[in-house]
């Protein structure tokens, strides 16, 4: 494609975000895990790229994606920021297909020109190139859970698949999850309180899949089940997850995903409790 | 009236059993035209604005040992068949490793066609499975609608990409938009292009050729470069490229600009032709 590759090199320059890479997938992969909700805001820094989407005000995902990632990363400005309706950035993303044969990857080089301006995909596979423009919108503020790594009360870091299982098996009847942490028995117990009665599943401290527990005293919190489900996506993909909760009860699963060039990025979830329990009842 | 065909040859049977697979999953009920040399399969998409219409046409004889038929009248020799086309390739999944397959035009209460499979068996006892299919007789006066869309000369004829390709560009696509626009031109590129007030997606394929024109002083005058444009809906297309298990031996595109799509293509001796009428350019 020489034309076109000649076409994106003259106007580089206005440009304020230029990323390519080899294999979309390694960027597409990690926007896939955080797609419950139609828009999200993507916020660019020489580091890489941050994109957030939230739900009712109650939680939010963040997906980061390193600069080291792509091959070409440049961002002009010490921040762009700009709001884009994910589905159909995913839509673009994986034109040539979800699952391609193996051996076969779809280039990308994904340019931005700045505020009110679209975002232009070029993706290219075998010889076929596809172009889309995508109009970007305004972005709206996002959340500020200020969730602070002092105000943590416990800390697990497991890895997925030990989790993987519990959520894919959640009784979805139950309106909320339940999540006990304790440095004494019953440890990590995540409950659920459904049409045919409550079921507990129990982590203990030491088993396997349990690569570290830190935990000073009880807590007890409820989060809506139907916003933390969305984060399967995130926990389906990833090799450890990280749970964590601070004292007013609000909760961070930072999900670990390797992409297919062994490469790492980070999805945050945070999530506020539904309601506070006394600690005397727990 | 009388019909009466005999297949020995596994290869032959299994080739058979996959052009009605096709049919199955193009459309529901299907058109079956006997003539003496010829086995046609019409799919009619009936819609007062002028659907969408495919053509599958077998030579018998690369099908059949034995292949009796007696038209309507001597002058008239052909006989118009309605059926649904899940019968047909229901019946012929027990015909998988069979001896014969034989398919005779019968009136058991009703009028019916009938399959019968000689089974191979491990003793000497055959066994035979017969299916009787409901079908319609379609009567003369209604033969007209029935005949060939005849294709207007094409303003550019295109060898189409991977279907595969092709059929996930468009798959995306249609996420987006039903309306599709194709634009072909005498350089062998194709695009497809969809557009939305959110998003245009454009995909560019280029180097696939282009046979010669039948009117060669047409294409005498005519910048080559010159992009000929026709916009149909994506979901009349969509069921034909699904409908393609193997690559085919030839596929080819021909757009008459603002009025029609005509898709031809060859599986070895199956003919499969698609007319999509095109929607008014907006």
């Amino acid at each position: 494609m020489p034309l076109l590759t000649q076409h994106v090199r003259d106007e580089n320059r206005q440009y304020c975000l230029v990323a390519s890479l080899d294999n979309v997938r390694n960027f597409s992969t990690v926007l896939k895990a955080i797609h419950f909700q139609e828009h999200a805001t993507c916020f660019a820094t020489k580091n890489g790229i941050k994109v957030t989407v939230e739900n009712a005000k109650c939680v939010q995902a963040n997906a980061f994606i390193q600069a080291e990632v792509f091959q070409e990363f440049r961002v002009e400005e010490e921040s762009v920021i700009f709001r884009i309706n994910l589905t159909i950035l995913l839509d673009c993303l994986s034109i040539f297909g979800s699952n391609p044969m193996p051996g076969t990857f779809t280039a990308l080089r994904m340019c931005y020109q700045g505020h009110g301006q679209p975002l232009m995909l070029f993706l290219e596979e075998g010889g076929v190139v596809t172009v889309c423009k995508i109009n970007t919108q305004e972005p709206v503020g996002t959340l500020d859970f200020d969730f602070c790594s002092t105000n943590v009360i416990s800390k697990i870091i497991l890895q997925s698949e030990g989790l993987r299982e519990a959520f894919s098996e959640l009784d979805m009847t139950s309106e909320i999850l339940q999540m006990t942490i304790s440095p004494d028995r019953p440890y990590f117990r995540l409950s659920t309180f459904g049409n045919a009665g409550s079921s507990h599943l129990d982590y203990p401290k030491d088993c396997d899949l349990m690569e570290s527990f830190h935990c000073n005293h009880t807590q007890v919190n409820r989060y809506k089940l139907s916003l933390l489900k969305p984060s399967t996506k995130a926990l389906v993909l990833s090799c450890k997850v990280s749970i964590r909760t601070d004292n007013r009860g609000f909760l961070s699963l930072q999900y670990m995903i390797k992409n297919e060039d062994g490469q790492i990025s980070f999805v945050d979830y945070y999530c506020c409790p539904d309601e506070d329990i006394p600690e005397s009842e727990s | 009236m009388k019909f009466r065909a005999k297949i020995v040859d596994a290869a032959c049977l299994n080739h058979f059993t996959r052009v009605s697979n096709m049919i199955a999953k193009l459309a529901r009920t299907c058109t079956l035209r006997i003539s003496p040399e010829k086995l046609n399969f019409i799919l009619w998409d009936r819609q007062p604005s002028g659907g969408a219409s495919t053509w599958c046409e077998l030579e018998q004889e690369n099908f059949f040992s034995e292949f009796q038929m007696e038209g309507v009248s001597a002058e008239n020799n052909v006989i118009y068949l309605e059926l649904t086309s899940e019968n047909l390739s229901r019946a012929l999944k027990t015909a998988q490793n069979a001896r014969t397959l034989k398919i005779k035009l019968t009136n058991k209460h009703f009028p019916c066609l009938t399959v019968s499979i000689e089974l191979l068996s491990v003793s000497n006892s055959s066994r035979i499975v017969t299916h009787d299919i409901p079908i319609k007789v379609i009567p003369r006066k209604l033969w007209k609608d029935l005949q060939e869309p005849s294709v207007p000369d094409a303003d550019v004829s295109i060898y189409l990409p991977v279907l595969k390709t092709m059929k996930s560009v468009l798959e995306k696509m249609k996420n987006i938009s039903n309306h599709l626009v194709i634009e072909a031109n005498l350089n062998g590129e194709l695009n497809l292009k969809v557009e939305t007030e959110l998003v245009c997606v454009t995909t560019h394929f280029r180097d696939l050729g282009n046979p010669p024109l039948a009117s060669d002083d047409a294409s005498l005058d005519r910048d080559p470069a010159e992009m000929v444009a026709v916009l149909v809906d994506i979901r009349k297309l969509l069921p034909f490229l699904a409908g393609q298990q193997v690559n085919p031996t030839k596929a080819l595109c021909n757009v008459v600009a603002g009025r029609m799509v005509h898709l031809d293509v060859l599986h070895e001796d199956v003919s499969l032709q698609c007319f999509i009428p095109a929607l008014a350019l907006a």
